[in-house]
């Protein structure tokens, strides 16, 4: 896939009730995301604006990695809400991950708003290659 | 005796009744608006200051520029592309990146000075106190 520009969105898509059914009591959204594949690793990187770390939950469970954001907003004491062109909510995703890659290794990182997912390939996946003979 | 023409009437209270459907599902869904360019912001007001939230997941906050001319707030900057190493390849790429600049229209006018802007997980927080001669002053009434 060649490195071709994508515009900048300003909406976020939000996450089908069918899909998932919801106890908190907000909005949740699907966020946009980048996956890039290295000969050592993937990456996969998710907007999450908004998002404090330590309610980001990430969790791999049949090779089905999920990633939760909750967002508890605190509407500004006082002021009301002249224009409103986003919702805040919380954030899901799920990506169904291959058996190459080594899933006790899998990192994260969030910072801006953005949260990093590093899954690197096992030892094996990188090895297997099989040479076509010709003849 | 004189008799009012009644379809009109009929037909205004139909209009009246169409605007309040109208006016009560925009109310219901903000998103019949026009999509919004990027950042998307909310603008919270008082009498005092406006405060202007946006979504900029991906920036640094060093990246941003604010500019006030008047009651008009510009945000603009650039969302950079993540650099790839040598041979990566894209499965799938769904955020955007590149230059962008929009306008905000604010209340009243500002006190350019006192502006202040804050950039935490990707959210840009700007509080703008209004301006000193632009508030409403309040007019005392002499009893003679």
């Amino acid at each position: 896939m060649t490195n071709e520009s994508k515009a900048l969105e300003a909406q976020k898509e939000e996450l089908l009730p069918e899909l998932s059914e919801r106890t908190r009591d907000c909005r949740c959204f699907v966020p946009r995301a980048d996956i890039y594949e290295t000969e050592a690793e993937v990456v996969i990187l998710m907007d999450m604006p908004g998002i404090e770390d330590e309610y980001i939950e990430i969790s791999l469970e049949k090779n089905i990695l999920t990633v939760n954001g909750y967002l508890f907003p605190v509407d500004p004491e006082g002021y009301s809400l002249a224009r409103c062109e986003y919702q805040a909510g919380d954030f899901e995703r799920s990506f169904r991950i291959s058996n190459q890659i080594e899933q006790d290794q899998i990192k994260a990182q969030y910072q801006n708003g953005v949260l990093r997912l590093t899954l690197p390939k096992a030892e094996e996946a990188k090895k297997r290659k099989i040479e076509v003979k010709v003849g | 005796m004189y008799k009012r023409y009644q379809p009109t009437h009929i037909w205004r209270e139909m209009d009246r009744f169409q605007r309040d459907l109208n006016r009560l599902f925009d109310d219901y869904s903000p998103s019949t608006h026009s999509a919004p360019s990027f950042p998307a912001a909310n603008i919270w007001a008082d009498a005092e200051s406006v405060l202007i939230t946006a979504e900029m997941p991906g920036m640094r906050g060093e990246d941003i520029d604010l500019n006030i001319l008047e009651d008009n707030l510009t945000i603009s900057g650039e969302r950079p592309t993540e650099n790839l190493p040598e041979g990566a390849t894209y499965h799938r790429q769904e955020r955007g990146f590149g230059k962008f600049a929009r306008s905000v229209r604010l209340p009243y006018r500002v006190d350019a000075k006192k502006v202040k802007a804050n950039f935490k997980n990707g959210i840009l927080e700007v509080s703008l106190p209004r301006a000193e001669e632009d508030r409403p002053k309040k007019i005392a009434i002499k009893v003679a």
